[in-house]
């Protein structure tokens, strides 16, 4: 792993609504197998994407939020949701589906500064 | 007449133009618009003022597609596919603040 | 849609073969896919059919071969959880064999 890359997945979208969530989930998963050191960076609406409890049945669009419980086994484990955009949605900690790290605006700033490849969706 | 929005009122200007300029009537809140609807979100308190020149609906599939079935502020209206319809019918005109 | 007969009913597949409605999965699909990729269902497969059903259900998603192996592993002991054991009951890839025969849409990831 020491030579491995820094990926960041940037993640803005709200779910359903456009496609950009699908996406950048299925580029995840798929990239998941060239063993990088990969995070997935949740903000503005894309701290959505996590809500605990989908029910899509409704509108006929297949729930994909399942599947970022089983980034684990792709060894995807570095998820960080930015606080601001998290606490401006009424959302906290324990609505999102899977266990992530809370950042502030700042670090995660910091944070994307420090990767070798960033992937916007 | 009614009004729709379909955009999330935190990326996009769509309800702030709407709730702007209508001059009231029913709105709709449907796909990522119904983030407005829910508790303590950022949107909220623009709502909630909204509520005295407004009628507020919110399409509930989309609510519930979007895990927060159990959020909506108080005094927004729940409507199905079938209550989107009649709002559509029993409105002369409609914009979709797209 | 190409669609396939099994005992007397039709089923809608994909240009690869693969079932088009997950619903629509039965043993008799599974035995009728496996017949197509030339393989006799065993108890073995039938264990790593099973398991990537139940994953499906999970996560809604096929795992990817190495996740699957890993997987494997954990569910039913270490001694299944090699690509040997695996490649040795689905000789064409057990992403895309075991995949097709559980009703499963191609493994994300799997080119």
């Amino acid at each position: 792993m020491s030579d491995a890359k820094k990926f960041m997945f940037v993640n803005r979208k709200a779910p359903y609504g456009t496609i950009y969530a699908l996406e950048s989930l299925e580029v995840v998963l798929i990239s998941a197998a060239f063993d990088q050191d990969v995070s997935l960076a949740f903000l503005d609406d894309g701290v959505y994407q996590l809500k605990k409890g989908q029910q899509t049945k409704g509108i006929e669009i297949k729930n994909f939020s399942p599947a970022y419980r089983a980034l684990e086994d792709y060894d995807v484990e570095k998820l960080y949701v930015e606080k601001e955009a998290m606490e401006a949605r009424g959302l906290s900690e324990e609505d999102f589906l899977v266990n992530v790290t809370v950042l502030s605006r700042a670090e995660m700033g910091k944070l994307m500064d420090e990767q070798d490849v960033v992937l916007s969706f | 007449m009614l009004h729709i929005i379909n955009k999330s009122p935190l990326s996009s200007v769509s309800l702030d133009t709407c709730l702007n300029t209508a001059a009231g009537g029913d709105t709709l809140l449907i796909e990522d618009a119904v983030y407005a609807a829910t508790k303590g979100n950022a949107a909220e308190a623009k709502l909630k003022t909204a509520m005295g020149k407004f009628k507020l609906h919110v399409l509930m599939p989309d609510l519930d597609a979007r895990g927060l079935g159990d959020r909506l502020m108080d005094g927004v209206i729940a409507v199905d596919y079938a209550g989107f319809v009649d709002l559509t019918s029993n409105n002369k005109t409609c914009q979709s603040w797209l | 849609m190409p669609n396939i007969e099994v005992a007397g009913k039709s089923y809608e597949t994909d240009e690869e073969g693969y079932l088009v409605n997950l619903a629509e999965w039965n043993t008799d699909v599974a035995n009728y896919m496996a017949q197509t990729e030339s393989i006799n269902m065993t108890e073995q497969h039938w264990e790593v059919v099973n398991f990537l059903r139940e994953y499906f259900e999970e996560y809604q998603i096929a795992p990817a071969v190495r996740v699957l192996t890993k997987a494997i592993g954990k569910k039913l002991g270490a001694d299944k959880g090699t690509s040997e054991y695996l490649y040795g009951l689905f000789p064409y890839g057990p992403g895309k064999q075991a995949c097709k025969i559980a009703g499963l849409p191609k493994p994300t990831g799997c080119i």
